[in-house]
C-alpha cells in the first residue's frame, strides 16, 4: 500500500466517525469533554456553530453520529451522543451574548427564504451576521416548519423551538408568518430579492389508493394521510382518535402517529409493516420507545383494502406475507400465504412523503426531473434557475433536520458567493489542524483511561403519567450523575494518534502494548493481503488502515487498523521515541462568514 | 511506566486458542519498565507464545532473581506460579521447584547481571545438572536498574551512554552454555518475535535445560550511538543461522523446503521444531562445529542468532536423579511422612 496521506484533512476527520458521519460534521468529542468539565455554555456553542439547534436536536435528531461511533464497535452500545447534546442544551446559563449579531449598517443585498424550518433558519444565521436582509415567508401561523408541525410535542417542547429559532429571527428576520408564496415567478419578478433559497420541505404525504379508500365520505374521515394528521394535531385542530387505530408503514412517523394517537384516546394501536423488523425505517430508538408505550408492532402484512360497511370505515384487510431471505439478510422470494381482517375506528398512512411544488410555474426557469424534483447541485445547492437556491426536505426528498441545517449552511455560502458576484462553484476546502496534547512524560491534556461504564439509559415520565395531556415532554433527560458517567464513555477519537515514521526504532514497544492490537510493523503489501497478516485481522473494511512509509532500521511499514482503536494513547506512551504522539483534530468546517466579504463596507465588518 | 492499565478491552477479530482463550487472558501486570525496554517485547513473545500452546496458565511457573529484566516475569500469565527470588539465586530456586513437581513448565528470566555476575555459578551447575526449564537472558550490556554501568556481557569497545569504553571482555553466555554441556542453546532479539516466539515454544517442549540469550536493549542506557547493543547495531550485526518453527503435535507440516534444507526435530511430547538452515553448512546438533562457528562470527563482531545448538537425547535431571513422577503436593501425607518407625531408621544412618 501506498503511505496514508495523513495530510489530507479527510484522513483524520474520517477517523472522528460521530463527525464524520454527521451532516453538519458537529465537533462531538469536543462538546462532551466541555460537559464533562461542566462548561454547558461552551458545549452548547460549540454544538450551535455547526447543528445551529442543540436544544431540538438533542431531542428529535436522527442521530447518524450514533451508529457510527466507535464506541459501538468496541462495545454494544455507541455513547448516548444525542442524549448529552440536550445535557449541554438544558444545563447551559444566558448564551445570548454568544451568539451571532447582525450589524445595523447592512450590504444592501436581500433575500427571500421560503419556509421557516430548519434548513431557511439556517441561511438566516449564516447570512444576517454578514448583512444580509432576510425576508421568511411561512404559511402557518409560527415558524419552525416540519419541526413544529410533524414532530409531537411530547418529544420536542414549544418552548424549547421557540427560543432556537428566536436566536436566529431575534437577529431581524424579516418573519412573514401565514403568508404562503403561490407564486415564485410573481416573487422573482418584483425584484425585491437579490436570490431566493427554497426550503418549504417535502409537504405532501403519500396517499394510499386501495378498493374502500373513497367509499364513503364519512369513512374516508377516519383515514388519515400521516403528515398532514400530526400537523392538525400539532395546531389543536385534531383533538380525538377513535380507540382502535391502526398505522400503516413503519417509519419515524409512523411512530409518531401511534404515540400521538395513544395521548387523543386511542387505546389499541397497531403499526402495520409490510416487511420483518429488519427492513423497518424506524430508527431503533424510536420503535423502542413506541413499545414501551404498548404499541404493537405488526410484521409481514402488506394493506389491502379498506373495509367499510354501512359508509363506517369497520377495519382493513391485509395479505400475510412470506419472505425468503438470502444470507445477507435480503429478500430473494416474497408470497402471500393468506389475508386476514383487522378491525379499527381509524386508519393512518404513514408511507412517506414527498416534494411539491405547485407555486413554481413551469416556465420560471427551474428544472425538474422526471419524479418533478428540482434539478439542485449537491454541493452549491443552486438550482437551475442562478439566484434560486434549493435546501432541506425540497432539494433533494424527505431526509431530516441535520440534513437540512447542513444544506443550508452550504446554501449560505452559495448565496453569499452568488450575491458577490463570485463563482459560486469555488468553496474554501475544509482544514485540519493538529496539536499534540503532550503535557508530561506520561500525562496528556485529556482523560485517555478507558472507562468500562455502560451506556445510560434515559429516564422517561411514567407510563400512566405522561398520556394525560399530549404535551408533557417522555424523556426527563440525563441527571447529573448519568451526565457524568456517559461523557466518559467517549473515547477522544479527535485525540489522533499521529505517526512520525522517521523517529521509529522498531523497538515494538506500541504493538505490545495496544489494548486492542490496532498496530502491526510489518512488510507492505496489497492491502486485501495486509489486513489477514495484522496481529489482530482488520475485517471491518469501512474503516481505513494506516499506512507509515518505510521504516529507517528494517523498511517494513507501521501499519494502524483505525477500527477499534480507543484513543488510549498507550502506544504514544510507550514509544520512547515520541514517533507516535497523540494530537488532538480540530476540523474547520467553511460558513458562509468564513468566506471573503468584500460588500461591507469597512464600518459595518467591524459591527459584524 | 504509564499510569493508566491497559483497558480490558480487545479487538473483536482476536483468534483464541484450543482454550478458547485469547492472548490478552495471558497477560499480567503493566509494566513499570521504560517505555521502549526490549524487555516488554520479551514479555510480549512469551505471552504470544504460552497463548499459542494453549498451556493453561496454572501450569507454568515463573522464576526470577534481581534486576530490570526479573521484574518481567510479573507481566505475563498472571494466572501462572511465580518466585522472585535473591539476586542471582534463581537457578536454586528453580531446581527445588522442578524437583518437587515436574508437572509444570518452568521459565525463569535473568538478566545479564544476574546471569553472568552475581549467578554465574547458579547458571553453570543449573545447565550442569539439565533441569528441565526455559532459562532466558535478557542481554543488554549494562546494569539498568543502577544506571547504566557495564555488565559483563559489554563487549570490548562499546561505548557507555557518557562515552567511555569498556575495555574488558565480554562473557558470552551461548558460548557459556555450549561449553558447560547445555542442551538447547539459542540466541535472539527482542525486536524479532518471528524468530523468538518459536523458540519459545521450543525451548518450553525442551526436556532438560533450553537456554534463551536475548538481545533486549536498553533503551535508556544503551541505545545510542556506539553501543554494540542498541536496536540499529543489532539489526545491523544480526545473523540468523537457523530459523525455527515450531509445529504442535497434531499440525501437518504444510510448508515446502528444499532438500537438506530443513531439519524436523522431534520433541518428547510428539511436537516438532523444523530448524530451517540459512547457512547451509551450519549443523545445530554439532556441539564443537557450532562452537567454532559462533567463535568465528563473533570475532566478526556478528551475532549469530536461531537455534544455535539442540540435543534431545541427553537425560535430564528427572531422569539422572529418579525423582518422584507424582509432584510432591500430589502425593498422599502417608506416602510423604515415613512416620516416626520410618524417621528413627533415617535418623539411625547419620549416627
Amino acid at each position: 500500500m501506498e503511505p496514508t496521506d495523513t495530510r489530507n484533512p479527510d484522513y483524520f476527520h474520517r477517523v472522528v466517525d460521530c463527525q464524520w458521519a454527521c451532516p453538519a460534521h458537529t465537533d462531538v468529542p469536543e462538546y462532551i469533554r466541555l460537559i464533562a468539565q461542566g462548561k454547558f455554555s461552551e458545549a452548547y456553542l460549540v454544538n450551535r456553530e455547526s447543528n445551529v439547534f442543540p436544544g431540538i436536536l438533542g431531542r428529535v435528531c436522527d442521530r447518524p453520529c450514533e451508529p457510527a461511533c466507535r464506541r459501538g464497535r468496541v462495545e454494544a452500545e455507541p455513547v448516548a451522543i444525542c442524549r448529552l447534546k440536550r445535557v449541554a442544551a438544558d444545563h447551559r446559563d444566558d448564551i445570548t451574548e454568544f451568539l451571532p449579531r447582525a450589524p445595523s449598517n447592512k450590504n444592501g443585498k436581500r433575500i427571500a427564504c421560503i419556509g421557516a424550518g430548519p434548513a431557511s433558519l439556517t441561511v438566516a444565521n449564516d447570512l444576517m451576521p454578514l448583512g444580509y436582509r432576510i425576508t421568511m415567508f411561512e404559511k402557518w401561523g409560527t415558524p419552525g416548519g416540519l419541526m413544529r408541525t410533524n414532530i409531537p410535542s411530547f418529544r420536542l417542547p414549544a418552548k424549547v423551538l421557540e427560543e432556537e429559532i428566536g436566536y436566529i429571527v431575534n437577529m431581524g428576520v424579516d418573519l412573514r408568518l401565514g403568508t404562503e408564496v403561490t407564486s415564485l415567478k410573481k416573487l422573482l419578478a418584483s425584484g425585491e430579492f437579490d436570490a431566493v433559497f427554497v426550503g418549504s420541505g417535502a409537504p405532501k404525504g403519500k396517499d394510499l389508493d386501495l378498493p374502500g379508500r373513497r367509499a364513503s365520505l364519512r369513512a374516508t374521515e377516519h383515514i388519515h394521510i400521516g403528515i398532514d394528521w400530526l400537523e392538525s394535531v400539532a395546531f389543536d385542530h385534531i383533538k380525538s382518535i377513535g380507540r382502535r387505530v391502526l398505522i400503516i408503514g413503519v417509519g419515524n412517523t409512523a411512530m409518531d402517529c401511534c404515540r400521538s394517537s395513544l395521548r387523543l384516546g386511542a387505546t389499541e394501536v397497531k403499526v402495520m409493516a409490510r416487511k420483518p423488523r429488519a427492513f423497518f425505517k424506524a430508527s431503533e430508538w424510536e420503535l423502542d420507545d413506541a413499545e414501551e408505550e404498548n404499541v404493537e408492532i405488526v410484521v409481514n402484512h402488506a394493506p389491502k383494502a379498506f373495509v367499510v360497511e354501512n359508509e363506517i370505515l369497520v377495519g382493513m384487510l391485509f395479505d400475510k406475507m412470506e419472505y425468503d431471505l438470502d444470507g445477507r439478510g435480503r429478500i430473494i422470494a416474497e408470497r402471500m400465504i393468506g389475508e386476514t381482517f383487522l378491525p379499527c375506528d381509524d386508519v393512518i398512512l404513514a408511507i412517506g412523503q414527498e416534494n411539491a411544488f405547485p407555486w413554481i410555474e413551469n416556465d420560471v426557469g427551474i428544472e425538474f426531473d422526471k419524479w418533478h424534483v428540482p434539478k439542485v447541485d449537491k454541493v452549491t445547492f443552486q438550482s437551475t434557475l442562478p439566484n434560486v437556491f434549493f435546501g432541506g426536505d425540497a432539494a433533494f426528498g424527505p431526509k431530516n433536520i441535520i440534513w437540512a441545517v447542513e444544506h443550508g449552511h452550504q446554501a449560505a455560502v452559495s448565496i453569499h458567493k452568488y450575491c458577490q458576484g463570485l463563482p459560486v462553484a469555488e468553496r474554501l476546502p475544509p482544514l485540519l489542524n493538529l496539536s499534540s496534547r503532550k503535557m508530561g512524560i506520561h500525562e496528556w491534556a485529556y482523560k485517555n483511561d478507558y472507562n468500562p461504564v455502560e451506556r445510560r439509559l434515559m429516564p422517561h415520565v411514567d407510563l400512566r403519567e405522561r398520556f394525560k395531556k399530549i404535551n408533557i415532554e417522555v424523556e426527563l433527560g440525563f441527571t447529573a450523575e448519568q451526565a457524568a458517567a456517559e461523557v466518559q464513555r467517549c473515547l477522544n477519537c479527535d485525540v489522533q494518534t499521529v505517526f512520525e515514521a522517521k523517529l521509529c526504532i522498531e523497538c515494538d514497544a506500541c504493538i505490545d502494548i495496544c489494548p486492542v492490537d490496532c498496530l502491526t510493523i510489518a512488510a507492505n503489501g496489497p492491502e486485501d493481503e495486509l489486513r489477514t497478516r495484522l496481529k489482530a485481522p482488520a475485517l471491518n473494511i469501512s474503516q481505513p488502515l494506516f499506512v507509515s512509509g518505510p521504516l529507517k532500521h528494517t523498511a517494513r511499514v507501521m501499519v494502524k487498523d483505525e477500527d477499534v482503536c480507543v484513543h488510549c494513547g498507550l502506544c504514544a506512551e510507550r514509544c520512547p521515541t515520541a514517533a507516535w504522539d497523540m494530537q488532538k483534530s480540530k476540523i474547520k468546517i467553511p460558513y458562509a462568514s468564513d468566506e471573503t466579504t468584500p460588500c461591507l463596507s469597512p464600518q459595518s465588518r467591524k459591527t459584524a | 511506566m504509564s499510569f493508566i492499565a491497559k483497558p480490558k478491552i480487545a479487538h473483536p477479530s482476536l483468534p483464541k486458542n484450543a482454550l478458547g482463550l485469547t492472548r490478552r487472558d495471558y497477560e499480567g501486570a503493566m509494566s513499570t519498565l521504560c517505555a521502549g525496554c526490549g524487555h516488554d517485547s520479551v514479555t510480549a513473545a512469551i505471552t504470544e507464545a504460552v497463548w499459542e500452546l494453549s498451556l493453561r496458565p496454572e501450569q507454568l511457573a515463573k522464576l526470577s532473581g534481581i534486576g530490570c529484566s526479573s521484574k518481567t516475569t510479573a507481566y505475563f500469565v498472571s494466572g501462572g506460579h511465580g518466585f522472585n527470588s535473591v539476586h542471582g539465586r534463581m537457578p536454586s530456586i528453580a531446581t527445588g521447584a522442578i524437583a518437587a513437581n515436574k508437572d509444570l513448565y518452568y521459565i525463569g528470566v535473568s538478566g545479564d547481571g544476574d546471569t553472568l555476575s552475581i549467578g554465574f555459578g547458579q547458571f553453570a551447575h543449573a545447565i550442569r545438572r539439565n533441569i528441565n526449564m526455559l532459562y532466558m537472558i535478557e542481554n543488554n550490556g549494562v546494569y539498568g536498574l543502577t544506571k547504566g554501568q557495564f555488565s559483563a556481557s559489554a563487549d570490548i569497545g562499546s561505548k557507555a551512554k557518557r562515552g567511555e569504553e569498556n575495555v574488558q571482555p565480554p562473557i558470552d553466555p551461548v558460548v557459556a552454555a555450549l561449553t558447560l554441556g547445555a542442551t538447547f542453546v539459542a540466541r535472539s532479539f527482542s525486536g524479532d518475535k518471528e524468530q523468538l516466539i518459536p523458540l519459545i515454544q521450543a525451548g518450553l517442549k525442551h526436556k532438560g535445560f533450553a537456554l534463551i540469550d536475548v538481545l533486549s536493549p536498553c533503551v535508556t542506557f544503551n541505545d545510542h550511538e556506539g553501543s554494540t547493543k542498541s536496536y540499529s547495531f543489532v539489526r545491523d550485526h544480526y545473523d540468523e543461522v537457523v530459523h525455527t518453527d515450531f509445529v504442535a503435535p497434531a499440525q501437518e507440516i504444510t510448508a515446502q523446503y528444499a532438500a537438506g534444507e530443513a531439519m524436523p526435530v522431534t520433541m518428547h511430547d510428539g511436537s516438532r521444531i523444523l530448524l530451517r538452515k540459512l547457512d547451509p553448512t551450519y549443523d545445530p546438533t554439532r556441539r564443537g562445529k557450532a562452537y567454532n562457528y559462533l567463535r568465528d562470527k563473533l570475532a566478526q563482531g556478528e551475532y549469530v542468532t536461531g537455534l544455535i545448538y539442540i540435543d534431545e537425547k541427553s537425560p535430564e535431571f528427572h531422569e539422572v536423579n529418579g525423582t518422584t513422577q507424582v509432584p510432591i503436593n500430589q502425593l498422599p501425607y502417608e506416602v510423604l511422612s515415613p512416620g516416626s518407625l520410618g524417621l528413627g531408621k533415617i535418623l539411625s544412618r547419620y549416627k
